[in-house]
């Protein structure tokens, strides 16, 4: 064996000691976690950028809110405009959301599993609505639903106005929640493997019973993470509704526009206890995510 | 390069990864660490590597305590189990990577690096394959640069984790003896993890066995087969039935199996027998033969016992040939071990 | 009885021609009415009147401070989120700490807060009536209504969009390259530049462009904290806002073009990423 490698029996074997200067029992003042440097660093650049930036403002609101009594926090937070803005925001978030369920799955079935011409556009125009300045899509959608507009006038005719009310609210936010039904379906749908319709199909189901007893029920979890997540980023929109919503109050006014008239009084104390019931809401919606998330992780 | 292990104890969260671990390396010596998946073999290998910390003990190195120290402190070559190539440089920078990290003198002139990659190429049998990229390389070849890029650091000990775990059976067998040589051929320290038992009998000097954070037993792979220290290595190393009874003036009796207690105290207890440690025996126990099956040179017997237990045999193909309905056996050897 | 031919014959998995049209036609009708028709919108009401008032529009001063502003926003904003992206990804997907979820979880909350309330935090900190209001003033250094605002603002709402990219590219990749870099004496710093950037460039790519349409394009945050001042603190979607509420409506839709057509490069971009390196596209939505 050696005769076949004269030189690394030689070169190889000339075994250096470890050198001299970790030598001795260090024990680091802290425990040392991990063989990878660079730990505390970083995650002490993190947690100060978080703070920061994230964090301590965020508490701003709360703290703010604190100034009131509760009477008045009650009167600020959850006066009659107030609550008919809520019932905007959340209502129309909630039925955009559905439509995006709806159409989402059906666009994201289209994108995995048929092939058809320019579906690499349609791809990629998918998630115009991340890329597109939210200002930009109210100005077009308020031009296009206005009575006048390109759909406007074909529906004034039939009686339905669908801008400065809550049906246009809801137009944009169907405009905003449709990437994020797609985006979370489609890695799942991807990877729903074909064995598995395989075997529904040689068990005797036909294509319409796979597709409602194993693919819908498979793509549960990321549809309803999907929808959840159009319908937390509907409740927040601001860019692209207020120029289509008409902001009247008690009538197609949303909440976050209610923060900004509050500021534009100087009522910040009032801003903010409208901010820190929507922030509760983004929590809340955080935390059913969060849920549904790792109530989904038990199927796979 | 002499490694000692003493009392190293190591948690992940509250689960006790290795509790209470002693270990002596000898150099030079080529010892595997065999145990079940969480047994605490791999978090062992790195702890010596330096890539874990203990939260108790001490690692020494040449009686240097070395525990805190990082892993380029040590010099120490590892393999990993996944190889853990860098996908984005070549063979030939992957295995010079140790020395291209030098600094000021340490770092070898350009020329004695391509040197030094070119025979450790061939000490490899890798010759001319330095310009591809790991991807292009097959999983037995990729093995064999991470060995070469460990060796390139002329490291004081080798450490490989489960290094052969990714590959097909044919390939794990010729890179068992390309180990073998090249911990001949440069006679470093070497310390591999395996949960296979045949890998670790087969290749190693020394065998430990771990099981749940603790080494049950350290010996040659003939110590460890033939005079098990405990229950689980009995179990573990080599094929085993398995019997729970009680031993009583020096017989250990289990339902009607009954057979010599070596030495083992009267109460509850449990007995191994290695399947060939049977033979037929006219003062034994009665078992039904239920179907036999030829193993190369051996038969290999499935029995049932009168109360319905099973039992695997094993015997020469010649004397299974009498192995029919009815038998007689005993058992020549057992291990027992009081509960 | 005949054997069916080949064109009879379908795959179980597969769907019936005509239910595929159907849903290609639903799908198409749907994506056009909702996505392709605004961004059509956008061009043509700004090419109203011909090309020559849609550039006049896009070259008076207070659109090019306002273009000048979004870079200016969109060049700190960017940068500091991919340190922030790149410490935190080290930090998480390499090491091992008690508490990560909730870590991760913290760095993902600008996504799930109104813009508007991201806006308001900084006027409640900085604002004249806010923590920091009197000592502000009297530095004479002002945060709210001005660049800094616009800037913190920005970065709020961007921030964890190239983190998120990475941590979970950087967990994926696992650690056992870095460690055995380290193991060979390869510094932290020499370690990541060597063995995980090269790795994780198209991913940081990724997130980069992202976090850039998003950041030019930020509008509810930046319009509390901005004040609206005509070339000093108009960011482009602000300028567009102004000019569509005084009715002038080419140049407003003028500037809306050039935003579309940042969104659009953005688009054409990421479907190249996705296409050259696959890997860079992760579950979920932003």
């Amino acid at each position: 064996m050696l005769d076949d490698h004269p030189m690394t029996a030689e070169t190889i074997s000339a075994r250096p000691r470890p050198s001299s200067a970790n030598r001795g029992p260090r024990r680091p003042l802290f425990r040392r976690r991990s063989a990878i440097p660079g730990f505390g660093l970083t995650l002490g650049v993190t947690l100060t950028i978080l703070s920061l930036i994230v964090l301590i403002p965020l508490s701003a609101v709360a703290i703010k809110a604190s100034a009131l009594s509760p009477g008045e926090f009650v009167a600020a937070a959850f006066s009659e405009r107030a609550l008919a803005a809520y019932r905007l925001t959340f209502g129309a978030a909630f039925v955009a959301a559905v439509i995006n369920g709806v159409f989402g799955v059906l666009t994201t079935w289209a994108l995995v599993r048929y092939e058809f011409p320019g579906k690499a556009v349609v791809n990629a125009l998918v998630d115009l609505p991340f890329a597109l300045p939210t200002a930009v899509a109210g100005i077009a959608l308020a031009t296009l639903y206005a009575p006048n507009g390109w759909v406007g006038q074909y529906l004034t005719p039939l009686g339905i106005k669908a801008a400065y009310n809550p049906i246009g609210v809801t137009i944009a936010l169907i405009f905003i929640g449709l990437p994020f039904v797609v985006r979370t379906l489609e890695p799942v749908m991807r990877d729903l493997s074909a064995d598995v319709e395989e075997a529904a199909a040689s068990l005797g189901a036909d294509r319409v019973a796979t597709i409602a007893r194993i693919i819908l029920p498979a793509l549960g979890p990321a549809w309803l993470t999907g929808f959840a997540l159009a319908f937390a980023r509907g409740v927040g929109e601001y860019g692209s509704v207020i120029f289509i919503a008409g902001n009247m109050p008690y009538k197609s006014e949303i909440a976050p526009l209610l923060i900004i008239i509050q500021l534009e009084q100087f009522e910040y104390a009032n801003a903010a206890a409208i901010a820190l019931v929507m922030l509760g809401v983004s929590f809340l919606m955080l935390l059913v995510i969060n849920a549904i998330q790792a109530w989904s992780r038990r199927f796979v | 390069m002499t490694i000692s292990i003493r009392s190293v104890e190591k948690k992940f969260g509250r689960y006790p990864a290795l509790n209470h671990v002693d270990l002596e390396i000898a150099d030079g010596e080529l010892v595997a660490l065999l145990g079940p998946s969480g047994s605490g073999k791999t978090t062992l290998l790195r702890t010596i590597a330096g890539l874990e910390f203990p939260d108790a003990g001490q690692v020494l190195f040449e009686g240097q305590d070395v525990t805190f120290a990082s892993a380029a402190a040590r010099r120490v070559g590892f393999v990993f189990q996944q190889y853990a190539l860098f996908k984005h440089m070549t063979v030939a920078r992957n295995i010079a990577f140790g020395l291209d990290v030098r600094k000021g003198k340490d770092k070898p002139p350009k020329a004695e690096i391509a040197r030094r990659v070119e025979e450790l190429l061939n000490l490899v049998e890798l010759e001319g394959l330095g310009k591809r990229y790991p991807s292009q390389l097959s999983g037995g070849q990729r093995q064999r640069v991470a060995l070469s890029r460990a060796l390139a650091v002329q490291p004081s000990v080798l450490l490989l984790d489960e290094p052969f775990g990714a590959l097909d059976a044919t390939v794990r067998k010729s890179l068992r003896k390309e180990l073998r040589r090249v911990h001949d051929a440069t006679g470093v320290t070497t310390i591999f993890v395996t949960h296979d038992q045949e890998e670790a009998l087969g290749l190693a000097d020394r065998v430990a066995i771990l099981n749940a954070g603790r080494i049950e037993q350290i010996g040659t792979p003939d110590e460890v087969h033939d005079n098990p220290a405990t229950p689980f290595v009995c179990g573990f190393v080599g094929e085993a039935n398995r019997f729970e009874g009680t031993v009583s003036g020096g017989r250990f009796t289990s339902g009607a199996l009954s057979f010599a207690a070596n030495g083992a105290g009267d109460g509850p207890a449990v007995a191994f027998v290695r399947p060939h440690d049977f033979a037929l025996d006219d003062g034994g126990f009665e078992v039904r033969v239920v179907r036999a099956h030829v193993q190369g040179a051996l038969t290999a017997v499935s029995a049932t016992t009168a109360d319905g237990r099973h039992i695997e045999i094993s015997a020469s193909r010649a004397e299974a040939a009498r192995f029919a309905g009815a038998i007689k056996i005993a058992a020549r050897r057992s291990h027992v071990y009081s509960l | 009885m005949a054997a069916p031919t080949k064109a009879q014959f379908r795959h179980p998995t597969d769907d019936p021609a005509w239910a595929k049209a159907v849903v290609i036609g639903l799908v198409l009708a749907f994506l056009g009415l909702v996505l392709i028709l605004p961004l059509a919108a956008v061009f043509a009401e700004a090419l109203r009147k011909g090309l020559a008032p849609a550039i006049e529009a896009i070259s008076t001063p207070d659109a090019w401070a306002a273009i000048k502003l979004t870079l200016i926003t969109a060049g700190i904003a960017v940068p500091f989120n991919a340190v922030f992206g790149l410490c935190a990804a080290w930090a998480i997907a390499k090491h091992e700490f008690p508490g990560k979820p909730l870590l991760i979880t913290l760095i993902d909350l600008p996504f799930s807060v109104s813009p508007v309330v991201a806006g308001l935090i900084y006027v409640l900190v900085f604002g004249l009536q806010g923590w920091f209001g009197d000592r502000l003033v009297d530095h004479d250094v002002k945060i709210i209504f001005a660049v800094p605002g616009i800037v913190l603002a920005t970065i709020f709402v961007t921030f964890p969009f190239i983190a998120r990219e990475l941590i979970p590219l950087m967990q994926e990749q696992g650690v056992s390259e870095e460690e055995a870099a380290v193991s060979m004496g390869a510094s932290g710093l020499y370690t990541f530049w060597r063995v995980t950037a090269p790795n994780v460039r198209w991913g940081l790519l990724y997130g980069v462009l992202l976090c850039n349409a998003r950041a030019m394009g930020e509008f509810g945050a930046v319009s509390v904290v901005s004040g609206h001042i005509r070339g000093l603190t108009n960011t482009m979607p602000l300028h567009v806002e102004i000019l569509y509420n005084e009715y002038d409506f080419v140049a407003a839709f003028a500037v809306a073009a050039l935003l579309c057509l940042l969104a659009i490069v953005t688009l054409v971009l990421k479907s190249l990423l996705e296409i050259a390196q696959p890997d860079v596209k992760r579950g979920g939505g932003h």
